[in-house]
Parts: structure tokens; C-alpha cells; sequence
């Protein structure tokens, strides 16, 4: 298991989730990926897009112009 | 054990294409979603930038489309390649810069191709008949089939019966009289279809979904290749096309004023591409340059920025200019009067 960082600041979405699916495709399972990205979208996107597609999101943090959210890589 | 059979629909996150895919996957048949982001999808960006949409949920509706019905989804980014569809279509444009014919063929065969690597059966949309006046026609339906190299792999639920059969007709993977025959643009056969299926909460965009429909859009898309020479686009321009006043006074550059705050935090990310401006002395709009301007292109670009600002009405005002490096130098004008503007500086 291995920890990867995405930087999808200043991509609005759907970029950013095209960008985290792009990712994940190459890592394997149980590896975690950490993106951060500036569009308040993908505070819905990419937690319902990892729903869909069974990976687990961890973790989502939000800031005052940054938005943080970790996911474990599933089948 | 027969082979399970495996479709790709491609999802717009509008209700046909939801309909189609749930038609086919009532037969038994396991569906995987596909979405094409072409850059000029309303989905998403809009949102993000302007303020008067905040209020709206912001969801992606192909996302939720996917979710609410079980399945996959993968969005698949094609703004690269599409520059040659809206740049050359064969069969033209629609009402506005809507290259539809062109884009429905081209998303199916990215579709087939998908299906092809991923071994999947067949191809589902959720076109219907007589529904849109460029793409989904009778004679249309034929030409999306040949020219994407979808054929007979293309199944249509929604119409399916005024069609002739398919190959997963004819080899029995689907019923064809578990499928529609709904044809023109009344929407009440895909009402009672949903309120079959149980969905209530879905989208029906009232613009569509598609900036190429919009013919605001289309003006400025078309006055930016006119003013380069050429049929040529990036992404930041898709963006920028979407936010802002577009005021072109000379042929030689344009400008983009902010309408709100949420276009101005948006286009403060252009402050290292373009020269930008906004008042001093008075609160007012960020505004970019767009082009070459010259010192006095530049003064008649702060005159039409200031007439934005607070101090629209004030003898003179100052004006921040920045150039791309960050350089600020303030320039004092005489803000234009609103009557002083012509009209057709507007793009
Ligand atoms: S509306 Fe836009 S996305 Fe839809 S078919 Fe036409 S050009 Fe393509």
C-alpha cells in the first residue's frame, strides 16, 4: 500500500474527477490517494463519482480556498 | 452458463439516456456508463463560477444519473480531439455552433472503441426519433450507425421499434418488445416512463446541456476566430467564453469585464496570461485584456472598465493596469458615458 498525491488546483469540474479517475487507474488496491483541488464541486463530485466505482473516500476537508479529499483505492 | 452480455450507454445525464440504459438493464444485460467531456458542457463550471447559481445544488447530474441507477460510470476527457469536430464538421452546424450530427458520430465511435478494449456487446443512447432537429432525425439515425462503425451494435430503446432490429435483437440478448417507440419532441411517453421506473428527482435542462446551443455562446466563439484568423481554441478560452462582458472596441483585442464577484475570484487565475485591470478609486470589476493592445488601446480599455465601476459617474478615475508579470501602473481616464459605448462593440 502507497500513499499519491494529485494536484487538480484551478481544474473545474468534471476535471478534476477525470483527473483522480485518470490516477486511480494506475495504482492498485488499497493504495490511498490524496487530491486537492480549488472548485467546491468536488465536494459532491468525487465522493459520488468513488460511490459509484467502489472506491472508499476516507476523508474530506475544506478550507477557505482548498478542498482535501483522501480516498483508498477499491477493486 | 450462457456469457453475460455487457452494453456502454452513453450517459448525457439528461432523462433519455437514463430511460435507455434502465430499458436495458430491466433485460438482464449488465451497463456501464461512458460521458464525453467536450469542455463545452454547461455541467459543472458554470456552477463553480458564477454566484447566482450557488444556491442550486451542484451536483453532476451524469454522476447522480449513474449512481441512482447501479452502475459505472467513466467520464472520458475529449476536448483535444473535439477541436477537429467543431472546427470541421461534415454535415455543418445547427442553429448555432452546434456541430451535432458530427459530435453524436464522433462520441459513438469513441464509445465502439471503448467497447471494444473493454469486451463489451453493444452501444446504447437515448436518442429518439424526431426529438432534436439537427442529430436525431429519421434519415439521421442511419448516418450516426455507419459513420461511427457502430452498425447493428447500436441499439436506440427508446425508438428501437421504428428501427430496424439490431444485432442484440436479432441474436436474442435483448427483447424487442420489451423496448419504445417513441418518436418527436413531446416528452410525456418519457414522463410515464420515469414515473414507472420510479424516478423522480431527474434533469431536464431547460437550455440543454451543451454551450455550442447557446447562441450568446456562439457569437463570442465565432468573433474569437474571426479576430485571430483562424478556426483555432484552447481551453482557457472555452472558459473565459463562459464568464464576463465581452466588449470588443478595436479588432485588435478584446475585453472581459466581471459581472460578479464570483467571475472576478474566477478570473483572478488569468492574472499571470492576460494584462488585466480594475479601478483604483472607486470599487470596481476585474477586468482581462484579450489580444494586442497598444498604450492607447490599453486607455480605451480603462475608459469602458471604469464605466463599470462605482465611479462611472466621477469626472476621472484611476485605473489599476497590471501586465502579465504583475506590474501595476495606474492610469487616470474619463469613464465612458452610457450612451457613449456603440452597440456593436458588444460581443
Ligand atoms: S448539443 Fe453539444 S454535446 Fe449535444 S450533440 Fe450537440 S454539439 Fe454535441
Amino acid at each position: 500500500m502507497s500513499q499519491f498525491e494529485l494536484d487538480a488546483k484551478r481544474l473545474l469540474c468534471p476535471l478534476p474527477v477525470i483527473r483522480t479517475q485518470d490516477k486511480i487507474k494506475t495504482l492498485n488496491i488499497g493504495d490511498i490517494l490524496v487530491v486537492t483541488c480549488t472548485d467546491p464541486g468536488v465536494m459532491q463530485d468525487i465522493p459520488a463519482w468513488s460511490r459509484i466505482n467502489g472506491h472508499q473516500v476516507l476523508k474530506t476537508e475544506s478550507g477557505e480556498y482548498e478542498f482535501v479529499i483522501t480516498i483508498e483505492v477499491g477493486e | 452458463m450462457s456469457k453475460q452480455i455487457k452494453a456502454v450507454s452513453l450517459i448525457s445525464g439528461g432523462l433519455d439516456s437514463m430511460l435507455a440504459t434502465k430499458a436495458i438493464m430491466e433485460q438482464g444485460v449488465h451497463v456501464e456508463g461512458i460521458n464525453f467531456f467536450t469542455g463545452f458542457c454547461v455541467e459543472g463550471h458554470t456552477h463553480a463560477i458564477r454566484k447566482k447559481d450557488k444556491d442550486k445544488p451542484k451536483r453532476n447530474n451524469s454522476l447522480w444519473v449513474a449512481e441512482t441507477l447501479g452502475i459505472k460510470l467513466h467520464i472520458i476527457d475529449i476536448i483535444e480531439e473535439y477541436k477537429d469536430v467543431l472546427i470541421n464538421p461534415k454535415h455543418g452546424y445547427g442553429a448555432n455552433m452546434n456541430p451535432c450530427l458530427d459530435c453524436k458520430v464522433f462520441m459513438v465511435k469513441k464509445a465502439k472503441q471503448w467497447m471494444e478494449e473493454n469486451d463489451f456487446d453493444f452501444i446504447i443512447t437515448g436518442e429518439v426519433m424526431g426529438q432534436r432537429p439537427m442529430s436525431q432525425r429519421r434519415e439521421t439515425m442511419p448516418i450516426i450507425s455507419a459513420e461511427s462503425g457502430a452498425d447493428d451494435r447500436l441499439v436506440r430503446p427508446l425508438c428501437a421499434q421504428s428501427l430496424p432490429a439490431t444485432l442484440p435483437e436479432r441474436e436474442g440478448w435483448i427483447h424487442r418488445d420489451q423496448l419504445f417507440d417513441f418518436s418527436g419532441r413531446g416528452r410525456k411517453p418519457q414522463m410515464a416512463l420515469a414515473n414507472e421506473y420510479g424516478f423522480t428527482d431527474y434533469s431536464q435542462p431547460a437550455g440543454g446541456c451543451c454551450f455550442l446551443t447557446d447562441e450568446s455562446y456562439s457569437k463570442k466563439l465565432v468573433d474569437l476566430w474571426k479576430a485571430r484568423g483562424e478556426k483555432e481554441y484552447d481551453l482557457d478560452d472555452v472558459m473565459l467564453l463562459k464568464v464576463g462582458r465581452h466588449i470588443r472596441p478595436r479588432p485588435n483585442f478584446k475585453i472581459i469585464v466581471a459581472r460578479e464577484d464570483g467571475e472576478a475570484r474566477f478570473m483572478q487565475g488569468y492574472k499571470k496570461t492576460y494584462i488585466n485591470m480594475n479601478c483604483a478609486s472607486h470599487r470596481g470589476p476585474l477586468a482581462l485584456i484579450e489580444g494586442d493592445a497598444s498604450a492607447e488601446d490599453l486607455h480605451l480599455a480603462a475608459q469602458i472598465v471604469a464605466r463599470y465601476g462605482q465611479g462611472r459617474d466621477a469626472e476621472l478615475v484611476d485605473i489599476a493596469v497590471r501586465d502579465i508579470a504583475g506590474n501595476e501602473s495606474i492610469m487616470q481616464v474619463k469613464p465612458f458615458g452610457v450612451n457613449e459605448m456603440p452597440k456593436d462593440w458588444f460581443i
